[in-house]
């Protein structure tokens, strides 16, 4: 039964050693894991060298990939597919096996690097934590899930290391579960995503049974990713219905994983984890799974949503990435924590990635999943580096920050680097990626998204101008000014184990003020910094270098959908070049203004002024949709239905109750004592118990009472099993 | 012998069953009542497995007996933890997870 | 002769059903958890009957065993170790129990109706033409098709194992 079959697909075909065992790269660190795990407290350094060396070894190996991969681009772009049938259960046969093609490369690389140099730098930055071997077994096997998921040969594999993705961010979010909030985040990242994950469960079912027919001539089945992307793109009969649902239900998987609008709420709660850890979550790791299955089954939204149809201006993935741009943008505005400015950051370029997917901008969407990677870890480790030397474990960027530029300027410098390329000024890496989502956006004739783009740019700069300001520039507040105050004021998530070390180890606590991080913190910082400035390169418009088009493109083979692509003109990149200009200048002159050392007429003006008091709050409660999901959703369903009982309790069973108390009274003593009082009124009692008990249970829906539960989702069940039947009767 | 006669047996116990499960406080006389639920099923799967003539029908009979005999297990075993942590096997009573 | 058989099958499956309605019924009212047990044992029985008519005699042996044998002693230890009066209780039954009647009599118009107008009076293949389904048949749709979630059903069973133990234990 798990006989490894190897399926001859392309036994003729010579493909070269690193492209034959990719499938070696996840496994190495899920092996990694299961040896930390077991004899990781054992070794000399607690286990966190098998995660390293594994990662490594991935890292290398991803490189043998990507180089043999090029080598063979020159001559054909066939994706490599190996596979093995892993189980088979009543006809169908699960195969488990790997689908290398240009976007698989670059996401294997992507990951591999990132996650090496997260590991590097977490050597240090948790040394001696109290789960310091749990904390490197469950960084290893997220980047095992994220690679397994990147190469993944077909839906159920992909399902898979999704899943267990989501298993270890919930670790690895509530890794200091001590504290309440943290152990509330991970739950609610959990959730949340689970919430998406519904979606990937039923689209996938949708798929498997749309594309079955059409992938058995082949003979593969529904659940392979060559195959579905085929039947979605050249299976005329394949039905509308079922691409249209299929996707969308696909879709509202990466709706929750990636973090967009409106299940966005999770991410930036998500950074109670170690620093580490939100930066591989949010550059190369989990939150880009869902771009990349949207661009994993590029044929299949294609048609499914109705990307580039002459005359639609809008489809489902470019509007929500759009929503997604802007209302994150705004919400980093009012951030004080300095990892929250960068998550809600993190969701604003999501945005851009999935507009661009979503107006027809597949290279550019991928290659900014690319440069976005680089720049994004490099600020996330940044801030990491600001807070273990420099503010004392806080990330309060208005309490215990500013003017760090001139104690830490390794950090600061690639911090600043790392800015320009999110902004995308022109010459790195960011603008030569967001800048082709924009622009192509317009030449796609998608004139809402490309205005959206543009304000999105301004709005980056200016949230990204203001963090620098308050972080490294102006007055030294709080810890960054060398005042040692208590830690109890020190919301900051990072303040648990690092302590207990840092009072042991070194002189640190005995505070020396702000310094830079020590070699193992600035290193990976000044490669990311490096890779920042010139990434962007690889693909570079404007001096017509496009090795990253060339070297993975997915595009141009079969089965692909054909893409218009916009030509690359100054005059075109001119709006946001402007914008991003104008961003920098005001945001710099408002935070001079609000942060800054002189008294000035900006000072307190969210204070003073009423309308802009009135946004402030709006944006500072994030536009109040954790209280809509918790309040507003829940009391709506419970209100009207708890009334509605009510009602019926006063205005029928009452009635009926004295109707029948009269009959029954004439009708005799005898039919008074059996009929009224034991049938009727016991029933009558018994609904009246009933309409209090649902008003009673619904009003606070969480009663806590199983049966309760039982009622409800039994009642919901046959109701709507009743409403089906009535309808197809 | 009408399908029907099967398959309305299995509705009936069915919603006894899931009376049960929402009237009963004793968390005993609730796994009692999954079992009826269980049961139910059994009895459409047979049913159906004669119609169509094949043997799959006997099979998820026979693994849906063991499911439950696994469920019992396990249902009773936190059953007993529950008295013995609360003096009560009352469901109404274990609200922890009120919201 | 096969009309007898028919009817003979007929009267003892409404004999059959009534006795294991009503069993259910007493399930899930009787005020003793008891005989609320007892009851149970008539309706698993009567299951076991029932997959008789059906042709289900294997099927039909393993519910007697598991069932009646082993899963009603596991109740009856449950109902001892939770030092339940073995008298009445008057307190069974939640403050909503009420709530349980239209939920199940929807459910069952729900059923009813898809049942009726689905089936309406399609009849089972009679002794003479339905396939045996005999043991042999069974093992080799488990062993062969099937082994996959038969191997998964072998690791919920360890679990359960493990499991009921680990949380019955006292320590």
């Amino acid at each position: 039964m798990l006989a490894a079959e190897q399926v001859a697909e392309h036994a003729a075909e010579h493909v070269g050693w690193f492209l034959d065992h990719a499938f070696l790269i996840p496994l190495v660190p899920a092996v990694a894991f299961a040896i930390i795990i077991l004899v990781g407290k054992r070794l000399p350094m607690k286990g966190s060298e098998v995660g390293v060396a594994s990662i490594f070894a991935s890292l290398v190996l991803a490189v043998g990939v990507a180089y043999q991969w090029i080598e063979r681009s020159h001559t054909t772009v066939e994706p490599v597919i190996r596979k093995v049938v892993w189980w088979q259960s009543g006809g169908v046969e699960f195969s488990v096996g790997q689908h290398i093609d240009g976007l698989s490369v670059v996401m294997l690389l992507l990951v591999a690097f990132i996650s090496t140099l997260v590991q590097i730098y977490s050597l240090e930055y948790l040394r001696g934590d109290r789960r310091y071997t749990h904390f490197f077994a469950a960084l290893t096997l997220f980047s095992g899930g994220m690679l397994m998921m990147v190469l993944a040969e077909n839906m159920v594999q992909l399902i898979l290391g999704w899943e267990i993705m989501g298993l270890c961010s919930f670790m690895l979010i509530g890794h200091w579960w001590e504290e309440e909030t943290n152990s509330r985040a991970a739950l609610k990242a959990f959730w949340t995503v689970r919430v998406g994950d519904i979606g990937l469960l039923v689209g996938t079912g949708i798929v498997f049974f749309g594309a079955s027919a059409f992938a058995q001539e082949s003979g593969s089945n529904g659940f392979s990713i060559a195959a579905i992307n085929e039947w979605a793109l050249n299976d005329t009969s394949a039905s509308r219905t079922v691409l249209l649902w299929g996707s969308v239900a696909l879709f509202i998987a990466c709706i929750g994983k990636s973090g967009q609008f409106p299940l966005h709420t999770w991410l930036p709660d998500a950074m109670a984890g170690p620093t580490p850890v939100s930066s591989l979550l949010h550059s190369s790791t989990m939150v880009v799974a869902g771009v990349f299955l949207v661009a994993r089954l590029y044929p299949l939204f294609h048609t499914g949503l109705d990307i580039n149809v002459a005359g639609q201006q809008f489809n489902l993935i470019a509007v929500i990435g759009g929503i997604t741009i802007i209302i994150a943008a705004a919400l980093a505005f009012v951030q004080t924590d300095i990892k929250k400015v960068l998550a809600y950051s993190t969701v604003s370029q999501l945005g851009y990635m999935m507009m661009g997917l979503g107006v027809g901008a597949f290279t550019p969407a991928v290659f900014h999943v690319f440069t976005h990677a680089f720049f994004k870890c490099c600020l996330f480790l940044c801030a990491g580096s600001v807070a273990h030397s420099g503010s004392h474990h806080s990330f309060e960027m208005k309490k215990d920050m500013g003017g760090l530029a001139r104690k830490m300027p390794i950090t600061a410098a690639c911090w600043i680097i790392s800015t320009l390329a999110l902004c995308g000024v022109p010459f790195f890496s960011g603008f030569f990626s967001k800048d082709e989502i924009i622009d192509n956006a317009h030449h796609n004739g998608y004139t809402v998204f490309w205005i959206v783009g543009l304000v999105g740019a301004f709005m980056t700069t200016a949230y990204m101008t203001r963090a620098t300001y308050l972080t490294f520039f102006g007055v030294a507040r709080g810890a960054a000014a060398g005042v040692h105050h208590d830690d109890s004021h020190a919301v900051a998530h990072d303040v648990h184990d690092t302590h207990d070390v840092h009072d042991a180890n070194d002189a640190h606590d005995a505070h020396a003020g702000p310094h830079e991080s020590p070699a193992l913190i600035t290193v990976p910082l000044v490669i990311l910094a490096v890779l920042a400035l010139t990434a962007g390169y690889l693909n570079a418009a404007p001096f017509h270098l496009e090795k990253f088009t060339e070297w993975f493109a997915t595009e141009g083979r079969e089965p692909f959908p054909e893409l218009a692509h916009a030509t690359f003109e100054w005059v075109n990149a001119m709006p946001s070049i402007v914008l991003v200009a104008a961003g920098f200048i005001v945001s710099l002159f408002i935070s001079r203004g609000l942060y800054g050392e002189k008294a000035f007429f900006l000072k307190g003006i969210t204070k003073r002024s009423r309308p802009l008091r009135a946004g402030y709050t709006f944006l500072y409660n994030k536009y109040y949709l954790d209280a809509l999901y918790e309040n507003v959703i829940v009391r709506a369903v419970a209100y009207p239905i708890s009334k509605a009982t009510y009602w019926i309790n006063q205005n029928v069973i009452d009635r009926t109750v004295d109707q029948v108390g009269l009959t029954g009274q004439s009708v005799g003593n005898w039919v008074y004592r059996n009929i009224d009082q034991r049938v009727v009124d016991g029933a009558v009692n018994g609904s009246g118990a009933a309409a209090r008990g649902t008003g009673s249970a619904l009003r606070p829906i969480q009663s806590g009472k199983v049966n309760q539960y039982g009622a409800l989702l039994f009642g919901a069940a046959a109701i709507g099993a009743l409403v089906l039947v009535i309808v197809n009767t | 012998m009408l399908i029907n006669e099967f398959l309305l047996l299995g509705a009936v116990l069915f919603c006894i069953g899931i009376y049960g499960v929402i009237a009963r406080k004793n968390a005993v006389m609730v796994l009692m009542a999954i079992e009826l639920i269980l049961n139910a099923v059994n009895l459409n799967l047979l049913a159906f497995a004669l119609r169509n003539g094949s043997p799959d029908g006997h099979v998820f009979a026979l693994y849906v007996i063991a499911v439950a005999a696994a469920e019992v297990g396990v249902g009773l075993g936190l059953v007993l933890l529950i008295y013995r942590n609360k003096r009560t096997i009352a469901l109404d009573e274990l609200s922890e997870m009120k919201g | 002769m096969l009309a007898e058989t028919l009817v003979a099958q007929n009267i003892s499956f409404g004999i059959i059903a009534t006795v294991m309605i009503v069993g259910a019924i007493r399930v899930v009212t009787s005020k003793n958890v008891v005989h609320a047990a007892l009851w149970l044992v008539c309706v698993l029985a009567g299951a076991a009957a029932q997959y008789l008519l059906v042709y289900a005699e294997f099927v039909a042996i393993t519910q007697i065993l598991v069932y009646v044998g082993a899963v009603m002693v596991l109740f009856l230890f449950g109902v001892m170790l939770t030092r339940a009066r073995i008298g009445n209780e008057n307190d069974l039954n939640n403050k909503n129990w009420a709530l349980g009647i239209p939920v199940a009599l929807t459910m069952f118009a729900a059923m009813a109706i898809a049942l009726v107008g689905g089936f309406t009076d399609e009849k089972l293949p009679s002794p003479s033409t339905a396939v045996r389904i005999d043991t042999q048949a069974v093992s080799d749709a488990i062993f062969k098709p099937y082994l996959l979630p038969f191997w998964a059903l072998s690791f919920v069973l360890l679990v359960a194992v493990i499991g009921a133990i680990v949380l019955a234990r006292k320590d």
